[in-house]
């Protein structure tokens, strides 16, 4: 077992574990953040709960951190290797007459997924982490000396989407999120060595969570962005 | 028909190649692209010039000899042919044709559009084989009843004739193809099973110290291979691979 990343199959198979994690983790953000549109109490309850329980906040989510940062890092690291594994090139490929441009550009997709996570974390992440852990407020509130002033997630998450153009930002990341999606979930099975008749169904399915997800993170970015309420 | 060829012309290993234009005429639609090939060599060999090397061989897409990467793909346009196979009606005429050598770190050029491939071999020899002893004590192979699928998918593994048109087409040059191929066509097989583990852990071994890329699953390999090789074998090594890793 001790070798196993200094492999070629080792370190492709862990790819597609370390994607397999994410895309877990995509669709648990999805459900918590299809709550902003349908039930915005319920937005603020979850996230109240996700970022203060202390399980989630210091044993998933550096788990999660090292899932992201391992997944990238691998990445490129694939990506020099590959690079490197044809030194002279041709004066004439047509990749696209054999293989999608998804499959072939993962590596331009997953950059600009890499640049949004730095926009997202400007945007979220570290204004929590200000928050909690800086100014010690946590208790969630809109203002900490008054119980009665309600959760303040709610209300943040729909003015971040008040500028038009972080929201055209937020979409474009989106976009290249199912372009990655779509050729790095289907694929995960492959690599991990699943295939066979169910492979096809299997396929689909994977195909058409890599669109939704991302659909649905942009509708849910579009109609906070429509529905603004007074700040 | 009429055409423009772009050929790759390199002096030896060591020598910085480039491409050459060669016009040429009088192409009849119904030559295979090798015999093309050769009206060209002859028109060079007559001007007294250095005629354009190619590896060749069965000229009948079995030895897999003819590797030649024309117009971006490997082997040309069509699907599951060699270069030898491969027709000039698949050409236009007055077409400009592109023809290279493989390109890949674990394939030098030796010269023109021949590369050495004999890090197949070294792959081949690291675990591409049964021990069998054959000094007349032999069982017969067909004494082991099979079942049909496994047999079936074995052989298909097997026609793999390993001209490396699934490293030229990845885009990451790698070779997994080639080696599921090798892997499969045993691992299927209750023969295969004694050296199982050895196998596929040297197998793999060998690939990724001759230098060839990592799988990112793009699929342009079973596109591109003249045999129909499935991805199914690509999984199947990986399968292989896991178990062998567990057992230490």
């Amino acid at each position: 077992m001790s070798g196993l990343l200094k492999s070629s199959i080792g370190r492709k198979v862990a790819m597609a574990l370390s994607g397999l994690f994410l895309v877990v983790f995509l669709t648990q953000h999805f459900v918590i953040n299809s709550t902003a549109v349908i039930a915005p109490d319920t937005f603020n309850t979850w996230s109240h709960f996700m970022g203060t329980n202390p399980l989630v906040q210091f044993a998933l989510q550096p788990v999660l951190i090292f899932g992201v940062v391992f997944h990238f890092v691998m990445g490129f690291v694939l990506e020099l290797q590959n690079r490197k594994a044809r030194p002279v090139k041709y004066a004439n490929y047509k990749g696209g007459a054999a293989a999608p441009w998804t499959s072939r550009n993962m590596i331009l997709s997953g950059l600009v997924i890499l640049a949004f996570l730095g926009l997202h974390f400007y945007d979220f992440w570290i204004h929590e982490m200000t928050v909690k852990y800086v100014q010690g407020d946590m208790t969630g509130l809109i203002n900490p000396d008054d119980l009665s002033s309600g959760y303040r997630y709610y209300e943040e998450t729909v003015h971040k989407f008040e500028s038009p153009v972080r929201v055209l930002l937020y979409v474009i990341s989106f976009v290249l999120l199912a372009l990655h999606l779509w050729h790095g979930f289907a694929s995960t099975f492959q690599s991990v060595g699943f295939n066979n008749s169910y492979s096809k169904a299997l396929s689909k399915f994977a195909k058409v969570w890599a669109v939704a997800i991302p659909v649905g993170f942009i509708f849910i970015a579009v109609y906070l962005h429509l529905n603004q309420i007074p700040h | 028909m009429k055409l423009t060829l772009k050929i790759w012309r390199q002096k030896n290993a060591q020598a910085k190649g480039q491409m050459v234009t060669y016009p040429i005429d009088g192409i009849d639609g119904d030559m295979s692209f090798l015999e093309m090939m050769d009206v060209l060599n002859n028109k060079l060999i007559n001007e007294g010039e250095e005629p354009v090397v190619f590896d060749h061989d069965c000229r009948e897409g079995i030895c897999g000899s003819c590797s030649m990467f024309i117009n971006g793909e490997a082997h040309g346009p069509d699907r599951l042919v060699t270069t030898c196979q491969l027709h000039m009606r698949k050409f236009k005429d007055g077409e400009t044709i592109t023809i290279e050598p493989w390109r890949a770190a674990g394939f030098p050029v030796i010269k023109d559009l021949m590369v050495d491939r004999s890090a197949f071999d070294r792959i081949q020899h690291a675990g591409g084989f049964i021990s069998v002893n054959t000094s007349g004590n032999t069982q017969d192979a067909n004494s082991i009843p099979i079942e049909k699928a496994d047999a079936d998918d074995a052989f298909a593994a097997a026609t793999c004739i390993g001209c490396g048109a699934c490293v030229a087409s990845c885009k990451n040059s790698s070779a997994m193809l080639f080696v599921s191929a090798k892997v499969s066509q045993f691992a299927l097989l209750p023969q295969g099973q004694v050296e199982a583990t050895d196998r596929v852990m040297n197998m793999v071994k060998q690939m990724d110290e001759e230098g060839f890329g990592n799988c990112t699953n793009t699929g342009a390999c079973e596109v591109e291979c003249p045999k129909g090789i499935s991805l199914e074998n690509i999984a199947r090594m990986n399968r292989e691979y896991l178990a062998a890793s567990l057992k230490g």
